[in-house]
């Protein structure tokens, strides 16, 4: 099927009446969704709603704290990810993360990109080369960096030391790339390079984005979840939740009368 | 009515100084200058004291009427008090260094300044330095050597004392290279012998031609060290005492001579360079109370970086175990007060623990499985400059521990979380993330921990420091290194100087120049690890937030 559009299978990554709690504390109350492959699905709601702990959830990143423990179950195209053949170490392999506050290593700008390559104990010098220039490239970032690639990371600006972070995040060619409000920390301009770059990431990889921009939502995102007190209040296209939201918090939220 | 803001005009007008809190400022502030200047002072004290040890003073010869006779006094005015006596007269009294222990006995006299007649400084005084009785304080008179007498008003008496003095320096030399280390290399080889022929290794016979053969061998070493001393016993150097007294030093004995009232302002500094060079790199003599303090520098040196190089890493993987492996509960709580608590623990504690774990036990076992052949001669089962390191990295320990944990803990758990996102397993992301983050603060832990034990004394009196020790803990006689013997330390020197001297006054301002030396030290090797520190963190500027 020529396209330029990549085929999207409509689950990807499957969300099955899962349900967390950190210790007494429930989080996320029995959400069900399915996230499109190569689509960009944005989580919104208001601080506390779950939409990080979900996001979170979909490379056990919560597992580092003590106390918590989930019902039903997420699967990336079929498999589990709580089944106990599941690695969490290449698990993460293939779900990359982006923070909301941009946090590179003190090495420099080559070592942060690939970072995923020397754990995973790869060291063939091309290869390196190959996955830094590609991986900085698609992070739109190779041109501004190519010359100083042995700098310091933190030499570089907010904007480039979040889009490093990001072609540290897809160096190792992941499936889905996670970003928990990744222009959080970021001004304008720098926040709209972001974006750009969403738009044409989402080619390669299928992008759960937690924002709390609407207009960002509308901008970068084919679907939006709306995410109230835990529980999975509307989901669906990006331009039917904001234009037209089936349930009435939607419309209090992305109208701005709480947030 | 412009005279400025007053207080109906500015909103939040402050009531007072009080309120504004001016007088905890000025508490806080004089909290701060009380302390500087106790630190100040007590380096500025150490400084000037220790700095004029070294500075050649004029020798002054004294008329003084003793007890209705006349007596000629010559040395240098060393101090100067003031005492009432019974009848609350006041009397100045003046403390001269005179030297000429060999025939006063006492190197020190206290005259009244009431009593002195007359004081001059004639050009013919000398100070010379030699090897026993301390430096003697004469009138030249002349130099003997093969060639005859040199008095001292010719020409040629300069350069024959310069030549003598030079002779002297070799042949002290050469025999040192005889006795201490040739020798000393054939008493070990037939100690080595001897517990083959025990052992059974060697048999009798052939032990016995050895033995001959070395013992031959020394008889040879010995002639030539007879033969130098011979040559050099021919040469001396005359002097009068003020009194008129003779002194006699011979050639192998002079160390120096210095024309103290003569010199200038050049020449007294470089007598003073020359004195601090040799206080730097000599062996002290005549129980420490002359000479330098190498071998003290040498031991503290070594003894604090095989310190560190040992709780370093120690507090360092305890540290990532406490903060990050372990399960943060009642346990880890009660470690972590345990571990602050030993900071606080008196270090004599640690001596006598270094003494009965290390030496009495570790070292006990180590003699009986490696070195069995030399008992009952403990090796490692006698204090040592290796268990004295070992007992201050214990010492030291909580210090390490407790920087490494707070670094630990100031590394951004985002970062954290980024490694672990890339797929590194939790020990990867502490190893390539974590610690490097972290290096500076550790860094900074090992540096308190350096300051700490460099000035340590009383557990290294029990785990190896001696007052003499006969050999470096390094030198060049196989294997090189000798982490089993006793070592000098500084901060020892100093307590041994100042208290348990035979002559407190005259190791006086060696006691000053030590603490000097022991702070320098210490303060060069907290700015080696700081210089460190500040290029690591360099290497990766400051992230931006």
């Amino acid at each position: 099927m020529p396209s330029s559009v990549p085929e999207s299978r409509p689950d990807f990554i499957q969300v099955d009446h899962f349900s967390f709690h950190y210790g007494e504390k429930q989080a996320i109350f029995d959400i069900d969704m399915a996230i499109p492959e190569h689509r960009v699905t944005a989580l919104i709601g208001p601080s506390g709603c779950g939409k990080s702990t979900l996001l979170r959830n979909m490379n056990r990143m919560n597992d580092l704290i003590e106390g918590v423990r989930h019902e039903g179950d997420i699967r990336l195209n079929g498999t589990s990810l709580y089944d106990p053949s599941v690695e969490v170490i290449s698990l993460r392999k293939r779900v990359g993360m982006v923070f909301q506050k941009y946090n590179p290593f003190a090495k420099s700008i080559y070592e942060n990109v690939i970072f995923s390559l020397r754990v995973a104990g790869r060291s063939k010098k091309s290869e390196l080369n190959e996955t830094v220039e590609r991986s900085l490239r698609s992070a739109a970032l190779w041109d501004e960096v190519k010359d100083r690639l042995h700098d310091s990371a933190f030499a570089l600006s907010g904007g480039q030391q979040q889009r490093l972070c990001i072609a540290r995040a897809i160096a190792n060619q992941p499936e889905i790339l996670l970003m928990d409000e990744p222009c959080a920390a970021l001004d304008p301009l720098a926040t709209l390079k972001i974006e750009e770059l969403i738009t044409i990431l989402k080619k390669q990889f299928t992008i759960v984005i937690v924002t709390h921009n609407m207009e960002q939502a509308t901008r970068c995102s084919d679907r939006t979840a709306f995410l109230y007190m835990g529980r999975l209040i509307e989901y669906g296209h990006t331009l039917q939740v904001f234009e037209k939201p089936s349930h009435p918090e939607t419309e209090a939220y992305i109208t701005g009368r709480f947030s | 009515m412009n005279a400025g803001p007053t207080r109906e005009t500015t909103p939040f007008a402050t009531t007072g100084r009080s309120r504004r809190g001016e007088p905890c400022i000025w508490l806080t502030a004089a909290g701060l200058t009380l302390g500087v200047a106790m630190a100040l002072g007590l380096f500025l004290l150490i400084l000037i004291k220790g700095g004029a040890s070294f500075w050649p003073g004029r020798i002054d010869l004294m008329e003084v009427s003793i007890d209705g006779k006349t007596e000629l006094i010559a040395g240098y005015v060393t101090q100067e008090s003031e005492r009432r006596d019974g009848k609350g007269i006041l009397h100045e009294e003046i403390q001269i260094f005179r030297g000429n222990k060999d025939i006063n006995g006492e190197a020190f006299k206290y005259i009244d300044r009431a009593h002195i007649l007359k004081s001059t400084r004639p050009d013919s005084l000398l100070l010379v330095e030699r090897i026993e009785f301390g430096p003697a304080i004469v009138h030249g008179v002349a130099l003997e050597n093969s060639q005859g007498r040199i008095e001292v008003s010719s020409p040629e008496f300069k350069p024959a004392l310069k030549t003598m003095l030079k002779q002297g320096a070799v042949a002290r030399d050469r025999l040192l290279g005889i006795e201490r280390k040739r020798i000393g290399a054939i008493s070990r080889e037939l100690e080595a012998l001897s517990r083959a022929e025990k052992s059974g290794s060697v048999d009798t016979r052939t032990a016995a031609s050895r033995r001959e053969m070395l013992q031959k061998k020394f008889e040879r070493l010995q002639a030539q060290a007879a033969e130098i001393r011979a040559e050099i016993a021919k040469s001396s150097f005359l002097g009068r005492a003020a009194d008129g007294r003779e002194v006699t030093v011979a050639g192998a004995a002079l160390l120096g001579v210095f024309e103290s009232n003569r010199a200038g302002f050049a020449g007294r500094i470089g007598e003073m360079t020359h004195r601090i060079w040799k206080f730097l790199k000599d062996d002290p003599r005549e129980a420490n109370t002359e000479g330098g303090v190498f071998p003290a520098i040498f031991g503290t040196v070594i003894m604090t970086l095989v310190m560190s190089l040992f709780v370093t890493p120690f507090g360092v993987i305890t540290a990532i175990y406490l903060r990050e492996y372990a399960r943060q509960g009642w346990f880890v709580r009660i470690v972590r007060v345990c571990v602050n608590n030993l900071a606080g623990v008196p270090s004599i504690v640690f001596g006598v623990f270094g003494l009965a774990f290390f030496v009495y036990f570790v070292g006990a076992k180590i003699d009986q499985t490696l070195f069995s052949d030399k008992l009952p001669t403990p090796t490692y089962g006698t204090p040592g400059i290796f268990w004295a390191s070992l007992t201050l990295a214990l010492l030291t320990l909580p210090v390490v521990i407790v920087a490494t944990e707070e670094a630990l803990s100031a590394v951004p758990r985002g970062v954290r979380e980024a490694a672990l996102a890339c797929g590194a397993s939790k020990w990867q992301a502490i190893q390539r993330v974590v610690l490097p983050a972290s290096l500076p603060g550790i860094l900074t832990g090992v540096i308190l921990a350096m300051a700490r034990g460099a000035g340590e004394v009383a557990p290294l009196m029990l785990v190896g420091v001696v007052k003499l020790a006969p050999s470096l803990p390094i030198d060049d006689i196989a294997p090189f290194i000798h982490p089993e013997r006793k070592f000098m330390h500084l901060g020892f020197h100093i307590y041994d100087l100042g208290f348990q001297s035979p002559d407190a006054e005259a190791a006086k301002p060696i006691v000053y120049a030590t603490a000097l030396l022991l702070i320098v030290l210490v303060v060069t090797l907290n700015l080696t690890a700081i210089l460190i520190r500040n290029r690591l963190k360099k290497r990766f500027a400051v992230s931006s937030f």
